[in-house]
């Protein structure tokens, strides 16, 4: 069931209004701030090209989580979308795609500009 | 860098961060990205579920492939995911109970189902729903009868499990399309059962 782009036809993108679409109430809001859903995507896509390899992925999720919750006892479960970044950004840079100082002074650099930048790099 | 120092900065400034930097070097495409973000935010739901939950209920063929092949029987309907797992439906009857966990992470059936629920992936649920798993879904508000088996589910890399509820009564009669309304998330995850309007 896999194959690039056949998650993301769009045939089976059906009914998201109207009699025959199933109860929105169904659903909660998903991502809970815009970054949790580039970290979300950021995975799919380097999947989808072939980049990580999803058990890769979620082997490395696991054990943040499991380190996070070792070490955080009274936040365990929450931030759910910090450890799939922090896995995300060790899996990419153990891969040898982007380092981890690459990612350090990127994020630093961007937090030297004015907000409502178009985040476009230097 | 750890992710320990990672996490002084700002996660919004890393995800920026990582993405502006996977998509200079062409690692990643930003539009196949931003169309998986959308994909799940508003598209794949519970309401892929819900249709393959109408359709088994009336169905009998198509109910006997879900349960032989879920993944074969889901994908008739078009939804495929991009994880390679396997979906293995589970069907409730009036003496057994079904409910999913993954008690390692958040294993889920994307496809179907969306993503998962913050409660999906919260550490007391993983653990709580193995140990006790009356006391959790009477939480839930589903009083179970002394004389219904409950059975839980622990999801894997490998295979994702969904619950086929049990068709409320009172909805004989009713199309495919409506039965489809009715049923809930966490109907499909075990949780709860559908009721009938």
């Amino acid at each position: 069931m896999t194959g690039p782009g056949g998650h993301a036809d769009p045939a089976y993108l059906l009914d998201a209004s109207g009699p025959a679409a199933p109860p929105r109430d169904n659903g909660e809001l998903v991502f809970a701030a815009p970054w949790e859903g580039q970290a979300f995507g950021a995975a799919l896509a380097l999947n989808d090209a072939g980049r990580i390899g999803w058990e890769d992925f979620r082997q490395a999720l696991i054990r943040e989580i499991g380190e996070q919750d070792a070490a955080h006892p009274a936040a365990a479960g929450q931030g759910y979308y910090d450890r799939w970044l922090a896995a995300l950004e060790r899996l990419v840079s153990e891969s040898g795609l982007v380092s981890a100082e690459d990612l350090r002074q990127r994020a630093l650099l961007l937090a030297t500009l004015p907000p409502g930048h178009d985040h476009d790099p230097p | 860098m750890t992710s320990t120092e990672a996490g002084r900065i700002d996660p919004a400034l890393r995800a920026e961060a990582l993405v502006s930097l996977l998509v200079e070097r062409g690692l990643i495409d930003q539009a196949t990205m931003d169309n998986f973000i959308k994909t799940y935010e508003t598209s794949v739901g519970p309401m892929n579920g819900a249709k393959v939950v109408a359709r088994a209920w009336t169905d009998p063929g198509y109910r006997e492939r879900l349960l032989a092949d879920g993944t074969a029987a889901i994908a008739e309907l078009g939804f495929k995911g991009p994880q390679g797992e396997h979906i293995v439906v589970l069907e409730n009857t009036p003496g057994v109970h079904n409910v999913v966990v993954c008690t390692l992470c958040s294993c889920y059936p994307w496809p179907v189902l969306g993503l998962p629920p913050s409660w999906y992936k919260d550490p007391s649920y993983r653990s709580r729903i193995v140990r006790e798993p009356r006391t959790v879904l009477a939480e839930f508000g589903l009083e179970l009868p002394g004389d219904v088996t409950v059975r839980v589910f622990d999801s894997s890399s490998e295979v994702r499990y969904m619950v086929l509820p049990l068709r409320p009564a009172g909805t004989e009669g009713m199309p495919e399309d409506e039965l489809a309304t009715l049923v809930t998330r966490d109907s499909m995850v075990g949780v709860a059962e559908v009721t009938a309007p």
